[in-house]
């Protein structure tokens, strides 16, 4: 069905048609409308049997999750930026144990300085927790990936991050088809798990495991996620199939067939990017072959498709809203893993930090420049360097400079002036 | 129920063992039919509080719940000594997640039951003082003030033993641990820090708060029993003395978690929705000295010239306990 409706509201929808048994909340922006609307659905018994926990930390919203899961029922957390780091030690317990937990990721940057605004260095940050990874283009992508992910996590024993932008998607109202109950529940079947807490059968789950097998466990959490990149496109097309649409599986490609300049990319900055592809690839404006790869998942990272969808460019740009600091993209670094052999020209471009604009503006003239084999390996997209030139003077000048950020939000005039 | 008459050979105490009583009376431990819920065979050391107070526990929980309980464990002793595979020691279903959050993995746990309707089945998480007072104190606090379905077990045995000794906020003064070491002016764990946990959990009002020692294990049991009969947040600290960390003979471990209960040094007493009902009264209130010179961590008190004034401080701590508890039993009185 067809509705308008926030992206967070919808994702909520998606989740409760998953039926899940044990939800644990804690508040964080920009996650936090989805468990509000979570918890009013259990609080009015619209989903129900469920469980809606308020806890006091996201490292408990991820113990708790690591509980009930062991114990045998669905369980789902949604966290952000801090929050996610906040839980990190949990997050790799959780994959570690093979617990099937489902969480969406508000995508949003990590402090200091504080910053509530999309990026997606939180999740990225996560990229070797053990958890599979997706990454959602649109809110329509967002909800549907909730459903597989369940699906997926349930299949394989493992635990899935669903990542959307922070605001730019949690945040907006757009058109989603909903799907119905039916629907889910013929995608999803009942959840039976692997391994259960249950007195009729005990085990011990967690025990300490020395160096005679630990690296072998170490092994079947790769080799896990290996089998999981062999079947993600399997339930895609099973989700095509039952839901009438592509969502999910691995990468979406746009207007590569031909191109020679192929960017690549992950969340919602792919639609602005599709319309500078449209723009630039009309006569008029000259008919650049260009072209963009938009990954899905990111954990396991499809390095084959990834090579087979790039090895006709001549160059390749990945846009990212992430950073290696000392070292420059992370993107980047695994699509580049990808292309390992091939010559081509290749570019990082660190785009939107922190909630920056990423303007089909800017990228024009970025894409242009690439293709005239003009870009930095590394670019900073839109980068102020009189701000950036500024501060660093100013640590030349005086040992006691001061806080970075504060100096520049006072160069730029937020704040009350005080000069040196 | 099969017994054996036993030999009651306990002397130097005022307590009347178990086994005197009739069968029907008896402990849970003394049964054959007990559940071994924690099975011989780990490696704790010899004379580990913590493993004889581990297995009365979880026995008597078991025997309270029909057979049906599951337990989250923190990282510490009692988790390195008893799982290393293939030789767990866990008769029961059992998960060890991390350090520092057993309480809402015991939360999820409960969650899950509920959800399920599996409401005969009970959930014990135990953890160490490390892991109680300290790392998992927030999660500790946050299944308090939930209220939720779990019973938690702290085993205090006064630091973090399993990594070498060093001081926890369950630490006592004096006490040298590796990070509060017997050097300086003021050697061993400073005066006026740490925290009493029961104390706290009280404050939360959940329905259930009892201290017990490994030296009164019939009582200890019939903490957990009464535990077992409620439902909602519940916490009992067992205090579990360590030969290794406190420096004391394996074979004394009752009898220094009974001086801890005799000075005073630490309050039995059980309390329901936030107000004491009971406590183990002290006949004859021993010296803190008799708790504190067998103990290697207390060694530099009783040098060449003894440390009269840490010693009175002490005794003046066990003093505040024994008048704010209610300890010291009355005359007549047994």
């Amino acid at each position: 069905m067809l509705k308008q409706t926030e992206g967070s509201r919808a994702v909520a929808e998606a989740v409760a048609m998953c039926r899940p048994e044990v939800i644990c909340a804690y508040p964080i922006s920009p996650q936090t409308h989805i468990v509000e609307a979570l918890g009013e659905m259990v609080k009015d018994g619209t989903l129900s049997p469920c469980e809606f926990i308020n806890v006091e930390s996201e490292f408990a919203a991820m113990s708790v999750a690591i509980g009930s899961s062991a114990a045998g029922a669905r369980s789902y957390t949604a966290t952000a930026s801090q929050g996610l780091l906040f839980m990190a030690e949990a997050v790799y317990n959780a994959s570690g144990l093979g617990l099937p937990i489902v969480m969406t990721v508000a995508n949003r940057s990590i402090g200091a300085p504080i910053n509530i605004w999309n990026d997606h260095s939180d999740a990225l940050s996560q990229r070797d927790s053990g958890w599979l990874q997706l990454f959602a283009e649109t809110n329509q992508e967002a909800l549907d990936l909730h459903i597989q992910a369940f699906r997926l996590a349930e299949e394989l024993s493992l635990p899935v991050m669903v990542c959307m932008d922070g605001f730019i998607l949690t945040h907006a109202y757009e058109r989603v088809d909903m799907p119905t109950q039916a629907q889910v529940d013929a995608y999803l079947p009942k959840y039976e798990p692997r391994q259960v807490l249950d007195p009729a059968e005990p085990v011990s789950i967690g025990a300490m495991v020395g160096p005679e097998a630990f690296m072998e466990v170490r092994y079947l959490a790769h080799a896990k996620q290996m089998q999981a990149l062999e079947r993600i496109p399997a339930f895609a097309a099973e989700f095509r199939q039952i839901f009438g649409r592509d969502s999910g599986g691995l990468t979406h490609t746009y207007r590569t067939e031909d191109a020679e300049t192929i960017i690549v990319a992950m969340g919602s900055v792919l639609g602005t990017i599709k319309d500078v592809i449209d723009e630039m690839r009309q006569p008029e404006n000259g008919g650049h072959k260009i072209g963009v790869l938009g990954i899905t998942l990111f954990r396991p990272f499809p390095l084959a498709r990834v090579r087979e969808s790039l090895q006709g460019a001549k160059r390749v740009v990945v846009l990212e809203k992430s950073m290696a600091v000392g070292l420059g993209g992370i993107l980047s670094t695994n699509v580049r893993m990808a292309l390992s052999g091939l010559h081509m020209h290749g570019y990082t471009v660190i785009a939107g930090l922190g909630g920056r604009a990423i303007t089909k503006k800017s990228l024009h003239g970025l894409f242009r420049q690439a293709e005239q084999e003009a870009l930095e390996p590394l670019t900073f997209l839109d980068l102020d360097w009189n701000m950036v030139n500024k501060q660093l003077e100013r640590e030349k000048a005086h040992r006691r400079s001061g806080p970075v950020a504060e100096n520049l939000l006072r160069d730029v005039g937020v704040v009350a002036a005080r000069n040196y | 129920m099969s017994f054996q008459p036993v030999k009651f050979y306990q002397t130097g105490t005022f307590t009347v063992g178990n086994r005197l009583l009739p069968p029907e009376e008896r402990s849970v431990q003394a049964s054959t039919k007990r559940f071994n819920s924690i099975n011989s065979g780990h490696r704790a050391c010899q004379g580990c509080g913590e493993a004889l107070g581990a297995r009365y526990a979880i026995d008597a929980a078991m025997e309270a719940a029909d057979g049906r309980v599951i337990a989250a464990n923190a990282t510490g002793c009692l988790e390195v000594f008893s799982t290393p595979y293939p030789e767990t020691s866990w008769q029961i279903p059992w998960i060890h997640s991390l350090f520092g959050n057993t309480a809402a993995v015991a939360t999820g746990i409960a969650a899950a039951l509920k959800v399920k309707g599996q409401t005969q089945t009970r959930v014990v998480a135990q953890g160490g003082d490390g892991g109680t007072t300290d790392i998992g104190f927030g999660c500790l606090s946050g299944m308090f003030e939930r209220n939720d379905d779990v019973l938690y077990i702290c085993y205090d045995n006064g630091g973090y033993m399993n990594t070498g000794v060093q001081r926890s906020s369950a630490t006592p003064p004096a006490a040298r641990t590796a990070t509060t070491m017997a050097v300086g002016p003021e050697p061993g764990n400073v005066f006026g820090q740490g925290k009493f946990v029961p104390a706290i959990a009280m404050a939360h009002n959940i329905p259930y708060v009892a201290t017990a020692t490994v030296a009164d294990l019939r009582d200890l049991e019939a903490k957990v029993t009464r535990a077992m009969e409620l439902h909602g947040a519940r916490y009992i600290h067992i205090l579990v003395p360590c030969p290794l960390g406190w420096g004391t003979p394996s074979h004394d471990t009752i009898k220094m978690a009974r001086l801890a209960k005799e000075t005073g040094i630490f309050p039995v007493f059980e309390a329901e929705d936030g107000e004491i009902k009971s406590v183990l009264a002290i006949r004859r209130p021993l010296p803190v000295e008799d708790y504190l010179r067998p103990q290697k961590r207390y060694a530099h008190l009783f040098g060449k010239t003894p440390a009269i004034e840490t010693i009175a401080h002490i005794q003046a701590l066990a003093d505040k306990n024994i008048r704010k508890y209610g300890l010291q039993a009355r005359k007549g009185g047994h």
